[in-house]
C-alpha cells in the first residue's frame, strides 16, 4: 500500500525550508524504490518544529520535527515510513500536548488535508455548514450567527450577526460581501494559515454570508506581503467554481455567489475597513468616515459585509454544529474559540486555538514555554502594532475582549508578541509612533502630524533633554491621538505608547542630564 | 528584464493590459499591479494612458500610485531583499540582521547596490512572526534568520 507522507506547505514551514525537505524525501523515496506519496498539507501551527513532516500510519499520524534536508536519510534509515522511532520523533502528532489541549473548531482541517482537495474537504465535515445554510431563510442564517455570539476577529469585536442583519435588511439590485485579509498586525498569521491551508473554510463562510444577506459578490483583499496565501486562495476559487460551490447556481440550490482575489499595495491602513473599500474601488487606501456605515454604503456605495478571515471562516462550523454548540465555548461576552498566535522571542511559537478565557501568563508561560533566548520576559505586546505592552505583574488578565479593555489593552486579531528583558521599552514606544508616521493614511492630522512630533518626543527623552516635560508632552499627545483620530491606527497607536511609559516607567528615566543646545 | 524599452512599446502594452482589466469593478490596483509585474516599475509614461482609458485625471492616478509603497516610480535591482522590521522580528534580533545584511551589500534600506544586483526594502510583517527573524527575496520567505542565513541570502541575492 502506498504510504503518504506530509510535507506542509505554509509559508512558515517553507520559510524554514520545507520545500527542500520535500524534496530530499522524494529524491529517497526514488533512490530507494519505495512506494510511498507526498502530500503537502497546511501547518499544524506548532512552529517550532517546522518543517513538521508526518507519516500516516496504522497508529495515526507521527509526527518528525523540524527536519532538516540533512536529516532525511536518518529518517528513513529509522524505518520512519512505519512509524520509527528517531530523535526528531514527537509520537502521534494528535498528542502532542500543545495540539492535544487545543480546541481546533475553525482551524479543524487546517494541517490535517491537502488544502486544494474538495475531496478531503468533504471528508473532513467541510460544505454541511453551506448546505444547512441553503435549506434556511437567510433571516434563519442570521439568527444562528448573531445566537452563536460571534464576534469580529480582526480586533473592533463588532457582533458579526448584528452586521449581516443590517446588509441582509438594505435594500440593493447589488451586495457585496468582501473579506479582509489585509493582515498586517505583527504576530498575526492566522488569516494566512487559513488560507493556505483550508481556503475553502473561508469560501464557505462568504457563501453562507452571500445567501444570508442577498450578496452575490464577494471579494478577498488580501495584502501583498503574502504572495503564497494569494496563489492558494485564487487556485481555490478556481476548484470551487469546478465544483459548483461557487457560481450561478451555489451547490445545486437556487442562490448565485462568486468571488475573486484581489490583492492589496504594501499600505497598512488599508486593514481598516473603509480604507479597504477605497483600495479594493481603485482609490489612495484613505479612511472614510462613519456614518454612512460600509453594512449601508460599503464597496461602490452599495451596501458591503466586511468581516475578517476568522470571522467568516468560523461561520461553517456554527452553521453545522448550531449556534449553542459555540457559544458554550468561551466567557463572560467573548465566545467561541479564538486561534491565539503565540510569537516572538518565545520557545513554542505557533497557534493555538482555544476557548476564551486563558490568562496571558498561561499563554505565554504554560504553552508558550516562556522566551526563546531563555532570559526572563520583560513584556509582551498583545494585538499588534497597535496593542498595549504587558508586564508580567500583569500575566492574570484573562483572554477576553472586555478583560484587555479594562486593563488599557486590547486583543485585536490575537497576536501575542514575547520579549525578553534585552528590549528597550523606550525604542519600542519610539517604533510605535514611527510605525504610525510610515503608515498613516494622511486624512485626520492628530494621527499624520501627531505621529511625527511622537518620533521627535521619544527621541528628545532619549536624549535626556527634559525629560519630565516631554514625558508629560508624550502623554498629551497621545490623548490628542486617542481621541482625535478618525481610525484605530491614530487612535490606537497610544496604547503600546501609553502601556510602555505606565509598566516599564525606568525605562524612560532620564539618561545622565546633557544640556539642552538652545 | 529590458529597462530601457522604447516609449511606444510602454504605451501599447499598458493600454492592452488596461484593456484586458479595465472591466473589473475598482480596476486601477489591479492595472497598476500588471503594469509594475510586466515593467519592474511603473512608468510615468503609463500614467496618461490609464487615466485617458479610466475616465480619470492624471493627479488621481499619480495619487492612488505614490499612496501605496508596492508600487516603484523607478527599476529596482534585479532582486529585491525585503527584511522584516516590525515587533515580533525585533524581539529576534531584526536590528542586528538589517545592520549585518546593510554591511554585506554595502547599502541602507531603499538602496540598491552600484552593480545593479540588490535593491534592500523594510518590510512590516511578513506573518512569519514565530520562525522570526524573517526575510523575503523576490517572493521567496526565508526564516529563523542566522548568521549562516544572513551569508546565504545575501550570496543569492547579489548573483
Amino acid at each position: 500500500m502506498t504510504v503518504t507522507i506530509f510535507v506542509p506547505r505554509d509559508a512558515a514551514a517553507l520559510a524554514v525550508g520545507a520545500d527542500r525537505v520535500a524534496k530530499a524525501i522524494e529524491t529517497e523515496i526514488a533512490a530507494r524504490g519505495l512506494d510511498a506519496r507526498i502530500v503537502r498539507n497546511g501547518s499544524r501551527g506548532m512552529l517550532w518544529l517546522e518543517p513538521l513532516v508526518e507519516v500516516r500510519t496504522d497508529h495515526g499520524r507521527i509526527a518528525y520535527g523540524p527536519v532538516r534536508p540533512a536529516d532525511v536519510a536518518s529518517l528513513f534509515d529509522a524505518g520512519f515510513l512505519e512509524g520509527g522511532a528517531h530523535p526528531l520523533c514527537h509520537g502521534p502528532t494528535h498528542d502532542i500536548p500543545y495540539y492535544a489541549s487545543q480546541t481546533r473548531l475553525t482551524f479543524s482541517r487546517c494541517g490535517v488535508t491537502d488544502p486544494l482537495s474538495i475531496e478531503d474537504y468533504r471528508h473532513y465535515q467541510g460544505l454541511t455548514g453551506l448546505t444547512k445554510a441553503i435549506s434556511m431563510t437567510p433571516a434563519e442564517i442570521v439568527s444562528q450567527v448573531t445566537d452563536s455570539g460571534l464576534r469580529g476577529r480582526g480586533g473592533a469585536g463588532f457582533p458579526t450577526g448584528i452586521k449581516w442583519k443590517t446588509v441582509m435588511d438594505a435594500a440593493g439590485p447589488q451586495k457585496y460581501i468582501v473579506c479582509n485579509a489585509d493582515e498586517g498586525d505583527s504576530a498575526t498569521f492566522a488569516d494566512r494559515m487559513i488560507m493556505e491551508g483550508d481556503p475553502f473554510v473561508l469560501i464557505e463562510g462568504m457563501a453562507i454570508a452571500g445567501i444570508a444577506t442577498g450578496a452575490t459578490k464577494g471579494y478577498v483583499y488580501i495584502r501583498s506581503e503574502y504572495p503564497h496565501a494569494i496563489k492558494t486562495m485564487d487556485e481555490a476559487i478556481r476548484i470551487a467554481r469546478q465544483n459548483g460551490m461557487l457560481g450561478p447556481s451555489v451547490l445545486g440550490s437556487a442562490y448565485a455567489f462568486d468571488m475573486e482575489v484581489r490583492s492589496g499595495a504594501g499600505a497598512y491602513v488599508c486593514g481598516e475597513e473603509t480604507s479597504l473599500l477605497n483600495s479594493l474601488e481603485g482609490k489612495r487606501g484613505i479612511v472614510r468616515a462613519k456614518p454612512p456605515l460600509p453594512a449601508l454604503q460599503g464597496f461602490l456605495g452599495r451596501p458591503t459585509v466586511v468581516n475578517n478571515v476568522m470571522s467568516l471562516a468560523s461561520v461553517p462550523v456554527i452553521l453545522d454544529r448550531g449556534p449553542e454548540f459555540y457559544r458554550d465555548f468561551g466567557m463572560g461576552r467573548s465566545r467561541g474559540t479564538i486561534p491565539i498566535q503565540i510569537a516572538g522571542n518565545v520557545k513554542y511559537g505557533g497557534l493555538y486555538e482555544v476557548a476564551f478565557g486563558l490568562t496571558l501568563g498561561e499563554i505565554v508561560e504554560k504553552i508558550g514555554g516562556g522566551t526563546a533566548s531563555g532570559r526572563p520576559v520583560k513584556a509582551v505586546q498583545v494585538g499588534g502594532p497597535l496593542g498595549a505592552y504587558f508586564p508580567v505583574s500583569m500575566f492574570d488578565t484573562p483572554f477576553d475582549y472586555e478583560a484587555f479593555a479594562a486593563r488599557d489593552g486590547l486583543i485585536g486579531h490575537a497576536g501575542i508578541t514575547v520579549f525578553d528583558d534585552t528590549v528597550d521599552m523606550l525604542k519600542q514606544a519610539r517604533f510605535a509612533m514611527e510605525f504610525c508616521a510610515i503608515e498613516s493614511c494622511g486624512k485626520c492630522t492628530p494621527c499624520r502630524i501627531g505621529s511625527t512630533r511622537g518620533v521627535e518626543t521619544a527621541d528628545k527623552i532619549a536624549r535626556g533633554i527634559e525629560p519630565e516635560k516631554n514625558k508629560v508632552l508624550l502623554a498629551d499627545l497621545c490623548n490628542t491621538m486617542k481621541f482625535g483620530s478618525l481610525c484605530a491606527l491614530g487612535g490606537f497607536t497610544p496604547y503600546p505608547v501609553m502601556s510602555a511609559m505606565t509598566h516599564f516607567p525606568e525605562d524612560f528615566s532620564p539618561a545622565p542630564v546633557v544640556e539642552a543646545a538652545e | 528584464m529590458n529597462l530601457h524599452m522604447p516609449v511606444p512599446d510602454i504605451d501599447a502594452r499598458t493600454l492592452a493590459i488596461v484593456n484586458e482589466l479595465k472591466g473589473l469593478e475598482g480596476p486601477l490596483l489591479p492595472i497598476l499591479h500588471e503594469i509594475q509585474a510586466e515593467f519592474g516599475y511603473v512608468p510615468e509614461d503609463c500614467l496618461p494612458v490609464i487615466a485617458r482609458e479610466l475616465n480619470l485625471s492624471r493627479a488621481e492616478v499619480h495619487g492612488v500610485v505614490t499612496f501605496y509603497h508596492d508600487y516603484r516610480r523607478h527599476p529596482a535591482g534585479r532582486h529585491v531583499l525585503k527584511l522584516c522590521q516590525a515587533e515580533a522580528c525585533q524581539s529576534m534580533g531584526s536590528d542586528a540582521v538589517a545592520a549585518k545584511v546593510k554591511a554585506l551589500l554595502g547599502i541602507d534600506f531603499h538602496e540598491t547596490t552600484e552593480d545593479g544586483a540588490v535593491t534592500l526594502e523594510p518590510v512590516y510583517c511578513l506573518g512569519l512572526c514565530s520562525t522570526a527573524p524573517a526575510a523575503m527575496l523576490d517572493g521567496e520567505v526565508h526564516g529563523r534568520l542566522d548568521d549562516d542565513a544572513i551569508a546565504d541570502l545575501v550570496a543569492e541575492a547579489r548573483r
